[in-house]
Order: C-alpha cells, then sequence, then structure tokens
C-alpha cells in the first residue's frame, strides 16, 4: 500500500465523525434560533390559525427536534439530503446545481491570489528591504484590510455601470441560450469581477507568506553553498529558495479553502452569484433546516477533500513527510 | 426618447421643451406603443410556490400576475375602483347571498383548452376558500358556486356576505387557475404551483433558482393586439444596491417594489435615460404601526398610550425616514383609501410637553435619572424603513423620560417574538391596507385572534365596543352604512389606540424612459402587463 492511500484511509475515518459532529451541531444551532420555516414563510403572506397548524404539519414542523434530527441523519445515512421547504424540491438538486458555480468561483480566486501572491511574494522576497519590496507589501495590506464586499462595489462601479467593460453581475447572461464555448466564454467575463474580488483579499496572505519564507531561507547554509557554488542569483531564488518557501503555502492553501467558502457568502450575493454561499444565507433566513445542513456537509466534504488533497501533495513535496511521520 | 421623464437634462432642453414636460403627465404621455422587445427587471426574492390562487402576496402576484388572471383588476377610473379582466360584470344579490358574474367569452388557457365558469368554480372551492392565506377569511361562508352555462358564474353564500368586501376582493383573492390541471391529485403539490398555467397575456417560460424567471408572450391571449412585449426576465438580484446599479448599467430597465433605496433614489433620478414614479402602488398601501402590548400595565392605560402617540412627529417621520415617500396617518384606514377613509378622528400633534404631561397624570413620574419606565421595543426587520422609524422611536420615547430598548431580529424571529410569544412591549410593524378593512385590517384589533398569527391584534387588546362594531360591519350589506360603520371603526381606534398608525407609505419603481405604460393602474406592478411596452 502506498503512503498516500494510508494517509487516505486513516483520514477518511476521522472525516466520519467531523461530519457528524458537524451535522448534529448545526442542527441544534438552527433549533436554538427562534422562529421556524414557517415562522418565516407566513412573514410574506399571513394567514390564519388554520392554515398556519396546516403547513406546519406539511412541513413536518410538528414532530419534536429529536425525532426530526434522527429522521435526518437515517436519511443520511441512506445518502439522502432530504426536501427543502423553500424550494419545493430534493435538497440534493438544489445543491448539484449551485455547487460548480461555487467551485468554480473559489478555484479561480485561489488560483488568482496564490499564483499572483506567490509570484509577487518571490519577486518582493527576492530582493527585502528594496523599493519594490516595500510597495508590493503595503500595497497587498490594503487589499487586505478593506471589506470584500466594499471592493466588490468598487468594481461593480468603475468596470460595470461607469466603464461598462464588464457585467454587473451573475453567472452569465440572461436566458441567451448559448452553448459550448461561446457559454464557456460568456462565464468567464462573468466571473472576472467576483473572481477578482475574492481573490485580491486573499492576496496578501500568499504574497506576505512567500516573502517571509523566502527571507527565512536566504540565511539557510544551503542557499550560501548554492552561492558559492556560483549559481546565478536569478536560479538561487528560483530553484532554491522559492522552492522551500513555497511549503507552508501548500499547507495554507487548504486552511484558505474554508475561510474562501465563507467569503463566497458576501461576494455571491454582491455579485448575484447562484451559489452555495448565497443560498445558505437564504437557508438561514428562511430557518429552511436541512437545506443548510445539506449545504454545510457538502462544505464540510468539500474541505475535508481539499486539505486531503494538501496533505496527499506536501507528501509529494517534501520527501520529509512520509506516512510514518503523521503518526506524531 | 424624451417626453416623459422630467429630469434635470430635459429640463435644461429649452423652454418649449420645459413647457411641454410640465404640461403633459408624466404617466400615459402618447406615444405609440410599439410590439416586441424584451423587459428585464430587478427581482429580490424567489417566491416558492407561484400560485396567486394559493398564495395571495405581493411578491408572488409580481411575476405570476402575468401568467394568470383575476376576475377583476383594479383601476383609476373604472366603476367601484375595478376593471374587468376575467369577468365582464359582477352582480350581488340584495340578500348578501349570492353574487353572479358574467365570464369573458373566447378566453383561452396555455395550453388551449378553453376558459370556463367551472375553472372559475373549482378555483374559488376548492383554493381561494380552504387554502388561499387571505380568501379562507373572506370567502368562508362560501357554500357553492353554481354554473348555469360556461359563462356564468354564481357565488353562493350560506351566511349573508357584503358585496362591497367581495368586490373589494377581487384585485387580490380571485386569481383562476384550470381546474383540468387541478383536480388531479393534491392541489399543494401540483407542478403547476412552480410552472403556472393561466390564461395571461404572458405564458410561464422557465426558472433559473437564483438567476432569473423567463415569461414568454401568448399568442392566443383574448386582449385584442396584446400583449406588446415579447419577454419579461426577472433578474434576481439579492443586493440591496444591486438594482441600482444595473439600471444604470442598462442591464436591467425597470426595479419596482422600491428596489432602488430611497436614499438613492435621488442620485438616479439625476440620471439621463431613467425615470422615478410613485404611482403605480396605490392599491398596495403599506402602514407604518406601532403595535402595543396590552399586557404591559403601563401601556394598558391610555394616558400612555395617547403620550406616545403625541411623543411622535409624524411629519418629521415622513421627511426624514420616508425622504417624503410616504403621508402621515390619522387611523387604521390609508388617507388614499377612496371608500372608507376619514379624517374626521381624534388626533395627536406632536406635543412634547403634553405628551410628559399625560405621563404625569397617569402617575408615571420621572424616576431621579429621568426615566419613568423602560420597555422592550422590536422594530420589524422587513423594510430598512421599519428598522430607521425603530431607532427614531426610541429617541422620541427617551424625550418623554420612556426608556425603549431596541431589538433586532431577522423576520423569522421577529414574527415569532411579536406574534407567538409575545415578548414585546412595543414592536413596530407595516401592516397591508388590501381595499377593504374587513380582509386584513380589522383583524389587526379584534380580539379572540388565537397566538401565532401573524398580522393581527397579539397585544392582548380587547374591547368589546370595538368588537361588537367590526362584527356588526362584517354583516351590514348596504354599502353605505356599511362604510359608515368602517368611518366609526376609524374614529374609535383613533380614540383608544390599540396601535398607533403612524404614517402610510407605498413603492417607488425606477425604469428606463423607454419603458412605456408604466404605473396605469393602482396595482400595476402586480397586474398583468399585457399593454406595457418598449418603445426606442
Amino acid at each position: 500500500m502506498t503512503r498516500a492511500l494510508i494517509l487516505l484511509r486513516r483520514r477518511l475515518i476521522g472525516s466520519v465523525f467531523v461530519l457528524l459532529i458537524v451535522v448534529i451541531g448545526t442542527f441544534l444551532l438552527l433549533e436554538a434560533a427562534p422562529g421556524d420555516a414557517v415562522d418565516a414563510y407566513i412573514v410574506s403572506t399571513g394567514g390564519d390559525a388554520g392554515m398556519i397548524e396546516l403547513l406546519r404539519h406539511r412541513w413536518g414542523l410538528d414532530q419534536s427536534e429529536l425525532t426530526r434530527l434522527a429522521n435526518y441523519l437515517w436519511a443520511l445515512l441512506h445518502l439522502d439530503l432530504g426536501q427543502s421547504v423553500t424550494f419545493s424540491r430534493p435538497i440534493r438538486d438544489v445543491i448539484l446545481e449551485r455547487l460548480p458555480n461555487t467551485l468554480l468561483l473559489m478555484v479561480s480566486a485561489t488560483a488568482l491570489s496564490f499564483g499572483l501572491g506567490s509570484a509577487l511574494g518571490i519577486y518582493a522576497g527576492a530582493r527585502p528591504g528594496s523599493v519594490r519590496d516595500r510597495v508590493l507589501s503595503i500595497g497587498s495590506l490594503a487589499l487586505y484590510a478593506v471589506p470584500g464586499f466594499w471592493l466588490g462595489l468598487v468594481l461593480i462601479v468603475v468596470f460595470a455601470v461607469d466603464l461598462r467593460w464588464l457585467p454587473i453581475g451573475g453567472i452569465e447572461t440572461l436566458a441567451s441560450d448559448k452553448t459550448g464555448l461561446d457559454r464557456a466564454a460568456d462565464i468567464a467575463i462573468h466571473l472576472i469581477l467576483p473572481v477578482a474580488a475574492l481573490g485580491f483579499i486573499y492576496l496578501a496572505l500568499y504574497l506576505r507568506m512567500m516573502r517571509a519564507g523566502m527571507a527565512e531561507v536566504w540565511r539557510q547554509d544551503f542557499v550560501l553553498a548554492a552561492r558559492a557554488k556560483g549559481l546565478s542569483r536569478r536560479r538561487i531564488v528560483l530553484a532554491h529558495v522559492a522552492r522551500n518557501a513555497l511549503l507552508p503555502l501548500v499547507t495554507m492553501l487548504g486552511l484558505q479553502s474554508a475561510q474562501m467558502l465563507g467569503g463566497s457568502v458576501v461576494i455571491e450575493s454582491v455579485f448575484s452569484v447562484p451559489g452555495l454561499g448565497r443560498l445558505a444565507q437564504e437557508a438561514v433566513a428562511a430557518r429552511d433546516t436541512p437545506l443548510l445542513l445539506g449545504i454545510i456537509l457538502v462544505s464540510a466534504v468539500l474541505v475535508v477533500v481539499i486539505n486531503l488533497l494538501v496533505d496527499i501533495a506536501y507528501a509529494f513535496l517534501d520527501p520529509r513527510v512520509g506516512a510514518g511521520e503523521a503518526d506524531a | 426618447m424624451s417626453g416623459f421623464n422630467i429630469s434635470r437634462r430635459t429640463m435644461l432642453a429649452g423652454s418649449a421643451m420645459l413647457l411641454a414636460s410640465t404640461a403633459m403627465p408624466d404617466i400615459g404621455w402618447a406615444q405609440t406603443p410599439k410590439k416586441g422587445g424584451r423587459l428585464v427587471l430587478a427581482a429580490d426574492s424567489e417566491p416558492r410556490n407561484l400560485n396567486p390562487a394559493i398564495v395571495a402576496s405581493n411578491g408572488v402576484f409580481f411575476i405570476s400576475s402575468k401568467i394568470v388572471e383575476t376576475l377583476a383588476e383594479a383601476s383609476f377610473d373604472g366603476k367601484d375602483g375595478l376593471a374587468p379582466r376575467l369577468a365582464l360584470s359582477w352582480e350581488g344579490a340584495a340578500d348578501g347571498l349570492s353574487v353572479t358574474f358574467k365570464l369573458r367569452d373566447g378566453v383561452k388557457w396555455h395550453d388551449g383548452k378553453p376558459f370556463t365558469s367551472a375553472d372559475v368554480a373549482f378555483s374559488a372551492l376548492q383554493i381561494w376558500k380552504p387554502l388561499q392565506n387571505l380568501g379562507r377569511t373572506v370567502f368562508k361562508d362560501l357554500a357553492s358556486v353554481d354554473t348555469p352555462d360556461d359563462l356564468t358564474a354564481v357565488f353562493k353564500f350560506a351566511k349573508p356576505t357584503p358585496f362591497q368586501l367581495i368586490r373589494n376582493a377581487l384585485p387580490a383573492l380571485s386569481s383562476v387557475v384550470p381546474k383540468h390541471i387541478y383536480e388531479v391529485g393534491k392541489i399543494e403539490d401540483n407542478p403547476a404551483n412552480n410552472a403556472p398555467i393561466g390564461t395571461g397575456p404572458f405564458k410561464f417560460g422557465e426558472y433559473k433558482a437564483g438567476q432569473y424567471y423567463r415569461l414568454t408572450k401568448n399568442t392566443d391571449y383574448w386582449g385584442k393586439d396584446e400583449p406588446y412585449l415579447d419577454e419579461i426576465i426577472y433578474q434576481v438580484l439579492p443586493d440591496r444596491t444591486s438594482a441600482a446599479s444595473a439600471l444604470e448599467a442598462e442591464e436591467i430597465q425597470l426595479a419596482a417594489f422600491s428596489a432602488v433605496p430611497l436614499a438613492d433614489l435621488d442620485r438616479i433620478s439625476k440620471v439621463p435615460g431613467l425615470k422615478v414614479i410613485s404611482k403605480g402602488y396605490e392599491g398596495l398601501t403599506y402602514q407604518l404601526v406601532v403595535e402595543i402590548n396590552h399586557r404591559r400595565k403601563e401601556l394598558a392605560d391610555l394616558k400612555v398610550r395617547q403620550a406616545i402617540a403625541h411623543a411622535i412627529d409624524k411629519e418629521f417621520v415622513v421627511k426624514t425616514v420616508f425622504l417624503g415617500y410616504a403621508a402621515t396617518a390619522t387611523g387604521p384606514v390609508p388617507k388614499n383609501d377612496p371608500q372608507f377613509y376619514t379624517a374626521d378622528v381624534p388626533t395627536y400633534p406632536f406635543d412634547v410637553a403634553k405628551a410628559n404631561a399625560l405621563l404625569d397624570e397617569a402617575g408615571y413620574k420621572k424616576g431621579p435619572d429621568g426615566k419613568r419606565f423602560t420597555l422592550k421595543l422590536l422594530p420589524a426587520p422587513y423594510f430598512n424603513e421599519t428598522k430607521q422609524f425603530g431607532g427614531y422611536l426610541r429617541q422620541a420615547l427617551a424625550a418623554i423620560g420612556i426608556d425603549a430598548q431596541l431589538v433586532n431580529n431577522d423576520s423569522a424571529a421577529h414574527i415569532k417574538a411579536v406574534y407567538t410569544d409575545h415578548a414585546f412591549d412595543l414592536a413596530v410593524g407595516p401592516p397591508v391596507f388590501r381595499g377593504d378593512p374587513a380582509i386584513s385590517t380589522t383583524i389587526l384589533v379584534q380580539s379572540g385572534i388565537p397566538d401565532g398569527v401573524p398580522f393581527s391584534n397579539q397585544g392582548g387588546y380587547k374591547n368589546d365596543a370595538l368588537d361588537a362594531l367590526i362584527a356588526k360591519a362584517s354583516e351590514t350589506l348596504d354599502t353605505s352604512a356599511r362604510t359608515d360603520l368602517y368611518k366609526e371603526f376609524q374614529k374609535e381606534v383613533a380614540a383608544d389606540l390599540p396601535l398607533i398608525n403612524v404614517a402610510e407609505w407605498s413603492f417607488i419603481s425606477v425604469a428606463r424612459d423607454t419603458v412605456g405604460n408604466i404605473a396605469n393602474n393602482p396595482r400595476w406592478a402586480v397586474s398583468n402587463w399585457a399593454d406595457t411596452y418598449l418603445a426606442g
């Protein structure tokens, strides 16, 4: 059995428990919030006592909390996420419809912040203390300090309202009937602003980590050895310093994925992207407990999988990390 | 393409233009309606059920009123404020036991089947009466619907029911759905609830959750040459600021239901090509009301309630909270209602000194810290304006020595706290006036309503005289006698203050000036838009 597989098996067993705790915790939290799905629903309709009783019965809200939790877990065992009361549709379908949009947004934003962040970090860290280092550090910190929704709104005002270069929101042109490459290009254009808004915030993090990592690696003996060998500065930076400084960033990538999911709630609302984050927000407002549980479950699985991939990547990137040592 | 918006640019365009633009009404300015085009507008919510016969609410009507039609629609100049839709005429019997509707001939459902009186009978008996949020009250005594022929429906009531009430209920409560679609299976689970089939000028096209609804032209519509538009797209824009940006970027052409916040209206009205319209919502008036929990000893005292009424500067509220887009209120019927409103009620002019004197009289002297007592104040979170008024009310009460502590909840939590748990002293609510006090207004002050019913008297208020008045009005058949009783009702409410009516407001539309025939009826945003068109 390979190292990766051992790691995988051990992680999977742990993950099941993590997910169970997440589900039960979320259920209890949502139960503790005042008002149920019927209360949320009648805000826009009103209704008499008979109608309200009828709704509670239809939506199964007249059962005790324990019964509902037990029913939910039992259905979950059969891989059934249940029915959404707000959408009157199977939750699996509702989530699957939105998941690709959120994944697209997250992956693109992560690629942007990780790629550009580490590249700029190398650029800045290659000459610590120089003007370019300072400008980049301050600039990225300023971006990091900006709230995501504000950055999003500014991008909309400048690029969509004033310049009209890009659409103000949505994932694709409405009811356009585009297919194939046309549609892909359309989606890409719609993603530019939200990806920028989400990605730029985390860019600073990677930039500063990369830069700090490089500063540390510079002082290592093997760099001295490389210089003594007479290697060019460019080669030292790229092949020796940057490569070693990259390792902590990979760890960060896994941790950051959960944060990115949180950040997408705001960005999806600002840019009207029909994704999981916005859906979660709507589910909370509507007290649609099974829908929110479904979203959290899927998000948790996503984070677990990403971290698993990071661990595996780590095992390959850094020969010192073996399955055996992971026990420690 | 100028002509109807009185924007800054038009004003500067020369004196002739200035004359023309001020002399012409900004609505209904005669332009030749043009055929075709796609109207894209903002939608801020996605209703779970699009069947207006089951869910009579503005959020549902906004989309489905174009697909499913009612027997009659509200009108600025029609008799009794109505214009015919699926019914051509309606006649109430003198004994209040029946109402006869003559139906429109040659109307077809979107699936091609003919529309008949059987559909009306089915909708009324199987849906409005047992399932509809408002119909369950108004049609509770409906016993049967006779259909002597395909174009006549006779509603039979078990108890005398005022014709005036039925008439006033038509625009909102009488959506007719096809019997042949709904008689199979459970009505609540019918797929047509999510993809409605009606007789309206537009057919349901598709719905992409979180993105848009698409309605397409019904080429077989009964209205001659109607509809003008080929398509209507409702773009889902969840963020409060999106609609204004989308209008400016010309991605949408219309934002109704105040999707553009009041604070942005001044700026947006100066954008060339956009117009701000406050007409077309006269039939959808919201009331800003202070709900009172009469279980609190202090609030059970009329003097204290009067003091609170005197402490509120209604003019100031209209000017600052609503930026002028509202009117001050005198009682439980809004000023813009043509049938029932009376100004002849006790009023409470803004007078802090008098309010303080009333509280002293009531025996609640100021303590050493300047406070008389503490209250829990829950502003409803559904509108910006209800939240802002909550902040204002706290200050206004502080001025008379009442320490109000704000409790902010989200919608579900607010509904539970106020209407089920009664965990409030004062609440700020936005009840809707629906054209007749018996539909959703008397319930705000009537006693004996079970716990948990939203937008009803959950403040423990009980006034036998008022209850008797409400009961009498509900069985009074003569229109003018009934109207007088509701004038009496307004006086009694204003005198005894079971709740305090502060202001009345409605919504604002912002549109490109290419959108024609906007706001040409009192429920325009929730009407069928058969005559709406896009010029240029």
